[in-house]
């Protein structure tokens, strides 16, 4: 993935317009579903783009998809009550059971800034309502739309290097920062700059002292 | 919201952003009780009465298989095979491996009957039926049950397995998603599969079930998501439901009747299970039995124990919390409870008692008397009389500061007011952890040497009890919990511990938290793993070391010691780094977070230095001359 990214930017700048263009005709799709009704049409992923190839994009929500586009975000960015709220609302529903402060546990951590079904704002909130298949319930019509979108607003802000670097502890999470709207514009995963391990430190020299010297029979 | 595949991604992307949390400082020893202000006995050692030992309904003579996560009834370990000994076992090899095609972690013995392996795996619960008799053991069958992936998603701590066990041509294991599955030995199909648990309310099955006198006894897991927890007992021929005794709730529902006579007062009187609560906290209360139950073929009884109250936070549930944190007697007939002992009661630090129990003649107090040998997680050693429930001496074998003494009049711990939790304050250096001075991973004892081998924890914790909601589904623990070092820095001990001098005879550290089991043999070598990925073998009367091994990833699993086809003595473990100490690696955790996975990755986070997540069987002899 890492050497495909980066060694044919050219077709990666392709991709994101054609995902850009995917995209128009998803909403198309969607509108025709709107006045039609459901069964009608190629779903929009299966649609040709002007080479007459079928497009796809293996990174959810890369480009403009429709959920990036859903206007009820807007008002979430840049939103510091949104994102206090979220943080109530996460203990007051048990989010932190699973997700802990951030870090994880019986779900996955949510601050390291990987996503497997989206980043955005809409995205996540869309998680939040339909679930996902490992074990994240379907909140839709039990949390109220509203704190579904605070509560979203409180994971997207998990990540940000201002609330990383906010937290003096290892109880992340304590002082989020609110989601600027640029959080939200980037085109979706990157390849790291580098790459050295898990946790930010390098796997030679004295961080391995410990495990150099550990004894045992 | 993400796949566990997601995390080769997750993992490259928090590069450089922070550095992770550093283990924090040990506690220091001040804090902790010595053994001597504390030890309790109804009676001075008498070692003259007789030599400790299983009797032989209970363990009897070593066929050479292993046809039970605990080898026998009495829950032992030991191998009486011989051809591995001290002098020899520095040339101990590896034979053949074999890949889980998993890498949780694996917690599940490998069982040994007429000459194939049987092994259960973490999620998805793989069994594989291997064919010890062809060079290289290649795979007869395999069987993938596909339990429902959204079982991944409540399971409290890592989707472990603890394993199976083979009977009557049949291989009986259970899934995460709550089924109970007998299996044909000879062609890996379903006999009978048993749904117990709904994972719509939070309840997954990890426990190896133990299987007995035609039955097949199960518990669930759920006691972090307020599962009310149940045993049960199956037909073992028909996979149907036989009796289901509630760990809370009336004493209908627990199978408390005109036979039940526990020997403490605060056990007798009526329907305890729902006055020792707040109104309907009984039914979202936990109890949960997802460790080890005996089947006592002398006896002829079932002991199991219950697992911790639910939320964690106390001030939820005011009360003893009845039948929590304890263990029963029971008729493997009807289920009907005989007695009961509260190890913790109220407990206020997630101190479940599912741990193992071994069935042991012991002398006490001039004679020779039938007990049950029950490593808690509070810390202390229980030895009790089978027949009664009495406790005969309960020592602490780990730092402790949270008890300070077992009442032997009452039964009741003395708690360290110091050391109990609260909504709003930090309680710090709380010893030992959550998770135990031993969590599930079980103790071995030989007749031999006539001491039990405990692999456990040294480990302590900083807990603040926080409101928690009830949302069927979702976890309800209410508390933040940061683990730490316990004195001297080592996470780990493996402690030798005579039962009748009610002391240890030597102990071996480790770095890390023992997860594993162990097996000792008659020619007396200790077998165990450790998470940073060692198998190691020590010499059962001193802990001198013998020789080691460095695995693919950690061992948190059971090794086993058989004979194969050609009548050499073999050494099996399965590699698989995870379960709750392990999650760190193996699970989707930031280490940045140290409330994470119920606080233990404060005190773990620099595990994914020393391993990587895995998932192989090792399997071991002397070279062949």
């Amino acid at each position: 993935m890492y050497l495909r990214f980066h060694s044919t930017s050219q077709a990666r700048t392709s991709a994101g317009r054609r995902a850009t263009l995917g995209a128009v005709l998803l909403m198309a799709a969607v509108h025709a579903g709107c006045n039609h009704g459901p069964g009608q049409g190629a779903m929009p992923a299966q649609q040709p783009d002007h080479f007459g190839v079928v497009d796809s994009a293996l990174t959810p929500g890369v480009g403009k998809s429709l959920v990036s586009e859903d206007p009820r975000a807007a008002q979430y960015y840049d939103n510091a009550d949104a994102v206090t709220a979220g943080k109530r609302l996460f203990a007051q529903y048990n989010c932190n059971g699973c997700h802990s402060s951030g870090g994880g546990g019986m779900g996955p951590d949510l601050m390291d800034g990987g996503w497997i079904y989206g980043s955005r704002l809409a995205q996540i909130h869309q998680t939040l309502v339909e679930g996902r298949p490992n074990g994240m319930p379907a909140w839709g019509g039990k949390i109220p739309d509203q704190e579904l979108w605070q509560l979203a607003t409180y994971v997207r802000s998990l990540s940000l290097p201002a609330t990383v670097a906010a937290e003096s502890d290892d109880t992340p999470g304590q002082r989020p920062a609110a989601v600027p709207r640029a959080a939200d514009e980037d085109p979706g995963w990157t390849p790291p700059a580098s790459t050295t391990n898990d946790y930010g430190t390098t796997l030679e020299g004295s961080a391995y002292e410990g495990a150099a010297s550990s004894k045992g029979p | 919201m993400r796949t566990p595949l997601h995390l080769a991604f997750a993992s490259t992307l928090c590069v450089g952003v922070v550095a992770a949390q550093t283990v924090p400082a040990p506690v220091p020893e001040s804090e902790i009780f010595s053994p001597e202000q504390i030890g309790h006995a109804l009676a001075p050692p008498t070692p003259q009465a007789g030599r400790t030992a299983p009797s032989a309904a209970n363990a009897p003579p070593d066929d050479g298989q292993w046809t039970m996560p605990a080898k026998n009834y009495a829950q032992t370990r030991y191998s009486e095979l011989t051809e591995i000994t001290p002098q020899n076992v520095g040339t101990l090899t590896a034979q053949f491996t074999f890949s889980l095609g998993v890498i949780k972690g694996e917690e599940a013995a490998p069982i040994v009957a007429d000459n194939t392996m049987y092994i259960v795996t973490a999620y998805p619960n793989y069994v594989y039926a291997l064919d010890l008799t062809k060079p290289g053991a290649p795979m007869k069958w395999r069987f993938a049950p596909g339990p429902a992936p959204a079982s991944q998603g409540i399971a409290c701590c890592d989707v472990v397995n603890r394993g199976g066990s083979v009977d009557h041509g049949k291989y009986i294991f259970n899934t995460l998603d709550g089924q109970t599955i007998a299996l044909d030995v000879k062609t890996g199909k379903p006999v009978w599969r048993t749904q117990l648990g709904n994972i719509a309310i939070g309840e997954t099955i990890t426990m190896a079930p133990l299987v007995a006198d035609g039955k097949v006894y199960v518990g669930n897991s759920g006691g972090e998501m307020g599962v009310r927890g149940w045993f049960v007992a199956l037909d073992e021929g028909t996979g149907k439901l036989l009796w289901k005794a509630y760990s809370t709730g009336p004493d209908k529902d627990v199978l408390i009747g005109p036979e039940f006579k526990p020997h403490y007062a605060a056990d007798q009187g009526k329907d305890l299970g729902v006055s020792s609560w707040p109104p309907q906290a009984w039914m979202i209360g936990g109890g949960n039995m997802w460790g080890w139950a005996n089947y006592d073929a002398e006896l002829h009884t079932v002991y199991h124990g219950t697992g911790n109250p639910g939320p964690w936070n106390q001030e939820q549930r005011p009360g003893d919390n009845k039948w929590t944190t304890g263990i029963f007697s029971r008729d493997p007939n009807t289920g009907a409870a005989r007695w009961y002992y509260q190890y913790s009661p109220h407990d206020e630090h997630d101190y479940d008692g599912i741990n193992e129990q071994l069935l042991l003649d012991m002398p006490f107090d001039g004679k020779m008397q039938k007990v049950l040998i029950h490593i808690d997680r509070n810390g202390y050693i229980y030895v009790i009389e089978r027949n009664t429930g009495t406790v005969l001496s309960a020592d602490p074998f780990g730092p402790v500061n949270s008890i300070q003494g077992i009442d032997l009049q009452t039964g009741r711990p003395n708690m360290n007011p110091a050391k109990l939790t609260r909504v709003g304050q930090t309680v710090t250096n709380i010893c030992p952890t959550a998770s135990g001075a031993k969590d599930w991973n079980p103790s071995s004892f030989s007749p031999h040497t006539g001491l039990l081998y405990i692999g456990h924890e040294n480990m302590c914790m900083d807990w603040e009890d926080v409101q928690v909601n009830y949302i069927a589904g979702t976890p309800y623990v209410g508390a933040l919990v940061h683990m730490k070092p316990g004195p001297g820095g080592n996470r780990g001990l493996l402690t030798a511990w005579d039962p009748v001098a009610r002391k240890p005879v030597w102990q071996d550290k480790e770095n890390f938290p023992i997860w594993s089991s162990s097996v000792v043999t008659a020619s007396d070598v200790l077998f165990y793993g450790t998470m940073d990925g060692w198998f190691k073998a020590v010499n059962a009367r001193t802990g001198e070391a013998l020789w080691r091994f460095k695995v693919d990833s950690g061992i948190i699993s059971q090794p086993i010691s058989y004979r194969g086809p050609d009548g050499r003595q073999y050494i099996a473990v399965l590699s698989g780094v995870g379960g709750w100490s392990g999650a760190v690696v193996s699970g989707p955790v930031d280490p940045r977070d140290g409330s994470a996975a119920l606080g233990m990755v404060a005190a773990m986070s620099d595990l994914p230095k020393y391993t990587t997540a895995g998932g192989t069987l090792y399997v071991f002899a002397l070279p062949q001359h």
